[in-house]
């Protein structure tokens, strides 16, 4: 029977910061064993996958909710995460920007609500604006700008932070799908909810059944994202809790056409902060999302209804943009809850959980991971943190906890010099892969040797940027099936784009 | 390790081995070859099919074996060159970044840069094709590279989206392989490759073809399951009640190509937006001095012959800069570049001014397509104004297939005199 302290379900980012915040930590006479499962076949992959990549503020997210606390207090880690585990994060500043002289009272309410939680935010005007953004629609009225909002690399951040996690002895099962609870003995037969819930008030999980086998575990933490209701609710908690996928689509533009070098909101909507035109990390700019509800939790499929409206949307802040310079289009799920929030003046039924439910012991709760759970999740993995020492654990730091994740070479961001140094070392760094992207065969061989390998295409995308240009892979796909199947030691027929299921090739061509 | 070369050709396609020759045969002496690939030849070596040839060497050849030609002659008159060597920047004064395993991070210096880089194919993205992202779809060329080259299937089931020739070629190559090939859907009224791949690749081997329609979207979570095709309007919007689900492994798209010019933008080249290639002389020189491009980098050909010949012409000139032989052509009169233009039923014209002295001891081929097929007797002319300088008949016009037509020695007074050389492709 494998026994841990902690069972995280779920590797995307409030997983993957709670397993990393947890690692700091031991038990006073033992180890904390802390077991981590995640269901597809690399962390990384739900909605931590396909967002805007904005680390916000915090001036609207409602004041007095969790949403509000811990993105206002998540946002304040982001340097330090970003130094200890050396991904890159730039502090750019946001604005909402209004255009037409209607739209410009809609910047104060949101200026009054980053003033009650302590957010910096700055009216400036249409001319300002133009300034800082000379591409901007000319009728632009003013805006709203918030200094401490940000752009990150979602992959980047979460892959860090989880190979940290792996690095202090967090053990990861990637392939390993929640199945249901295993209860403790005397309350096993009889489950919350059914009948005899009186008689067994305070039932007590004592570990998981997964596709992979039985786990056992004196906490499980629910991080399951997108299925973090269907996670609950096999556990007895808020049945009238329900997340409901809410699709958002994107374009990716070609940076050598497009430079747009700013955050660029529009006026929020009621059920979004709106498509927004916005730099990335990466210098391409991205536009999105729309906000669309949806059944099917995985359902991430572009439309043509979808891309209409995200571009009339981007062409509101920025009528320049051409079609012709799309390289990529792609779309995420937000999972949207429906929690109500117990703190806040006013009524909001869209607040995070961050819980341990009163009705089962033994139960870490998260849900409505939704905007801006980027931004918070790590001040969400504190909170989990303080639940749990509330709880009664008598959680120590190590004295050997490592903060430091090294960042691996990329090739593309040396200067010549360091690139011929490291090319030296390692000749696989001067055969350039992704022409689009200038991958090297260097960090393909080093990410597949990582820490937390990867063993897929997708896997070497979120890490290195390969195919992501462009060609959107179509040079160098081949070549990363036969560098794939060579480091591990597999048949390329084997070689997939996502795990089991999605594998390039079908059989050799007749001899 | 030598870095100073009188030419460096980017790419060894078709049209940058006939620029390294042309260039070698013309005087330079140190003429070199970047190749990213592991051999010389570019994407002709998984062209295994045949229809390379007829026009330089009235023989009808497989891909390897045209090029085959070109790297024989190119080795045997001492041009040098590097595989497996990515060029990462190039700058307007001749410079070369390159780097290879074998060489690491080098800079190169050139007297002459042509710039050979053909051209890369449309993606799912351009077309803004509907659906998640399962594994399944490819462009037409990255099917075609695991099949010819690395000897593997990507499915058993296929759709094809677009009638440009690579995607025909393959439907036949898949068929051969014993996959099944379910349709070719082709969102113009028209083919948009050649005719003759029609017939040869899709009419013989029962493949159907639906003109206007396109995909709808993609089915399939990790693996494509089907498409949901449609038929669409001459709006190319789709026509309700006309869906239909066919059901699939894998998508190939074959929805056009793109010249790749992301080095020329490094190198202060201008790029045409209706070509998406440099603006060039009739020597294929760019506006950057020095700096010239050849073959599909500058606008996407039909046939690899003229993509040759291009090349040719572009190292001819390189070399004559390089010589200052040049001055055989002494310019009666301070250079004088005459601007081409589109005219009717023509989406554009290559090259984009023709310096009228090069009549007096060359030819000069204006190249072009037609933007709407002509299935009559059509006559393509070149005029100032309304004056007609001179014209070829064909028997037909059609989006897939260039147009080209020639200005002679005996032109020289007229493009001197004329003041724009207006090409019209009209019906006769």
């Amino acid at each position: 029977m494998q026994q841990y302290d902690i069972i995280i379900i779920g590797a995307g980012i409030v997983g993957t910061m709670i397993a990393r915040t947890l690692s700091r930590y031991d038990l006073v006479a033992s180890n904390l064993d802390i077991l981590w499962i995640e269901k597809e076949s690399d962390i990384c992959t739900g909605a931590t996958a396909a967002n805007s990549a904005i680390v916000h503020g915090g001036y609207d997210a409602m004041p007095g909710s969790l949403k509000a606390e811990t993105n206002i207090a998540g946002n304040a880690m982001w340097d330090q995460l970003a130094a200890e585990l050396q991904f890159p994060f730039a502090r750019t500043g946001t604005y909402v920007v209004a255009i037409g002289a209607e739209e410009l009272a809609a910047l104060d309410p949101l200026k009054r609500r980053g003033d009650a939680g302590g957010v910096p935010t700055e009216i400036i005007s249409g001319a300002a604006m133009r300034e800082r953004e000379p591409s901007i629609h000319p009728e632009v009225s003013g805006a709203l700008y918030c200094p401490t909002g940000g752009i990150c690399d979602p992959w980047a951040a979460t892959i860090a932070a989880a190979e940290n996690a792996v690095m202090n002895g967090v053990e990861l099962r990637l392939n390993t799908t929640f199945e249901d609870f295993i209860w403790d003995s005397e309350s096993a037969n009889e489950r919350i909810g059914e009948s005899s819930k009186i008689q067994n008030p305070k039932p007590r999980i004592v570990g998981v059944r997964t596709s992979q086998g039985d786990f056992y575990g004196r906490w499980i933490v629910n991080a399951a994202g997108l299925f973090a209701d269907e996670v609950m609710h096999k556990a007895g908690v808020r049945p009238e809790f329900h997340i409901t996928p809410r699709r958002g689509e994107y374009y990716v533009m070609d940076r050598a056409r497009v430079q747009i070098n700013n955050v660029l909101f529009p006026v929020p909507s009621k059920v979004s902060k709106g498509i927004l035109v916005t730099t990335t990390l990466h210098g391409n700019t991205l536009v999105g999302p729309n906000a669309e509800e949806i059944d099917d939790k995985t359902d991430a499929a572009v439309t043509a209804e979808g891309m209409r409206e995200i571009w009339e949307g981007a062409q509101k802040l920025v009528p320049g943009l051409s079609q012709r310079d799309v390289i990529a289009t792609f779309a995420g799920l937000r999972p949207g809850g429906n929690a109500p929030c117990l703190t806040c003046a006013t009524p909001y039924n869209k607040d995070f959980i961050i819980e341990i439910p009163e009705n089962v012991m033994g139960f870490v709760n998260l849900g409505g991971m939704e905007s801006p759970a980027l931004t918070a999740a790590p001040a969400i993995a504190e909170h989990v943190v303080a639940l749990l020492q509330g709880a009664g654990e008598d959680l120590r730091a190590k004295t050997d906890w490592n903060p430091i994740r090294p960042a691996r070479p990329v090739f593309r961001h040396l200067d010549r010099e360091a690139q011929a140094a490291l090319i030296a070392q390692d000749p696989r760094y001067g055969r350039v892969i992704c022409r689009c992207e200038t991958v090297t065969e260097g960090e393909i061989v080093a990410e597949i040797h990582a820490p937390i390998p990867a063993t897929t295409y997708d896997a070497i995308k979120r890490r290195t940027w390969l195919g992501t240009g462009r060609c959107l892979g179509g040079f160098d796909m081949p070549r990363v099936v036969d560098i794939l199947a060579r480091e591990l030691g597999v048949s390329a027929l084997e070689v997939s784009k996502k795990g089991n299921g999605s594998e390039f090739l079908i059989r050799e061509t007749k001899a | 390790m030598k870095t100073t070369y009188d030419v460096i050709v980017i790419g060894s396609g078709p049209g940058g081995l006939a620029a390294a020759i042309a260039a070698k045969k013309g005087g330079a002496d140190d003429v070199l070859v970047l190749e990213r690939d592991i051999e010389l030849g570019g994407i002709l070596l998984q062209c295994i099919h045949n229809g390379f040839g007829v026009e330089i060497f009235k023989e009808d050849l497989p891909g390897p074996s045209y090029a085959q030609r070109f790297v024989d002659e190119a080795k045997a008159i001492g041009v040098e060159y590097l595989l497996d060597t990515m060029v990462l920047d190039v700058t307007p004064d001749r410079r070369i970044f390159v780097t290879s395993s074998r060489g690491g991070l080098v800079e190169l210096h050139a007297r002459a840069i042509i710039m050979a880089m053909g051209c890369r194919e449309r993606t799912r993205a351009q077309i803004r094709l509907p659906g998640p992202r399962p594994v399944g779809v490819y462009t037409a060329g990255t099917a075609q590279r695991w099949v010819n080259v690395e000897g593997y299937m990507p499915g058993k089931r296929f759709v094809i989206l677009g009638s440009g020739d690579i995607g025909m070629i393959m439907a036949r190559r898949l068929t051969f392989e014993g996959a099944k090939v379910e349709s070719v859907l082709e969102v113009m009224p028209y083919l948009t490759g050649l005719s003759r791949n029609y017939v040869q690749c899709l009419l013989d081997f029962d493949i159907p073809l639906h003109l206007s329609h396109t995909v709808k979207r993609i089915i399939g979570k990790h693996r494509v399951e089907a498409v949901e095709s449609v038929a669409v309007d001459e709006r190319w919007q789709p026509i309700p009640g006309t869906e239909e689900i066919i059901p699939c492994d894998t998508l190939l798209l074959s929805v056009g190509l793109i010249p790749e010019n992301e080095l020329s933008l490094k190198a202060g080249v201008t790029l045409d937006p209706v070509t998406g290639g440099p603006y060039v002389d009739d020597g294929f020189q760019t506006n950057v001095p020095g700096i010239y491009a050849a073959g599909n980098v500058v606008h996407v050909y039909d046939l690899v012959d003229w993509v040759t010949q291009a090349g040719l012409v572009a190292g001819k000139q390189a070399a004559q800069q390089i010589t200052g032989h040049a001055s055989r052509r002494q310019p009666k009169v301070a250079p004088h570049h005459v601007p081409t233009q589109a005219g009717d039923n023509v989406r554009y014209v290559v090259p984009h001014t023709v310096n009228p002295e090069t009549l007096t001891e060359d030819t000069v081929m204006l190249q072009m397509r037609v933007t709407q097929p002509l299935e009559q007797p059509v006559r393509i002319e070149v005029r100032d104004g309304e004056a007609v300088i001179t014209h070829k008949n064909e028997r037909y016009a059609r989006p897939g297939e260039m147009v080209n037509v020639t200005l002679r020695g005996r032109d020289y007074d007229a493009v001197r005199a004329a003041e724009k050389l207006t090409v019209h492709v009209v019906a006769r």
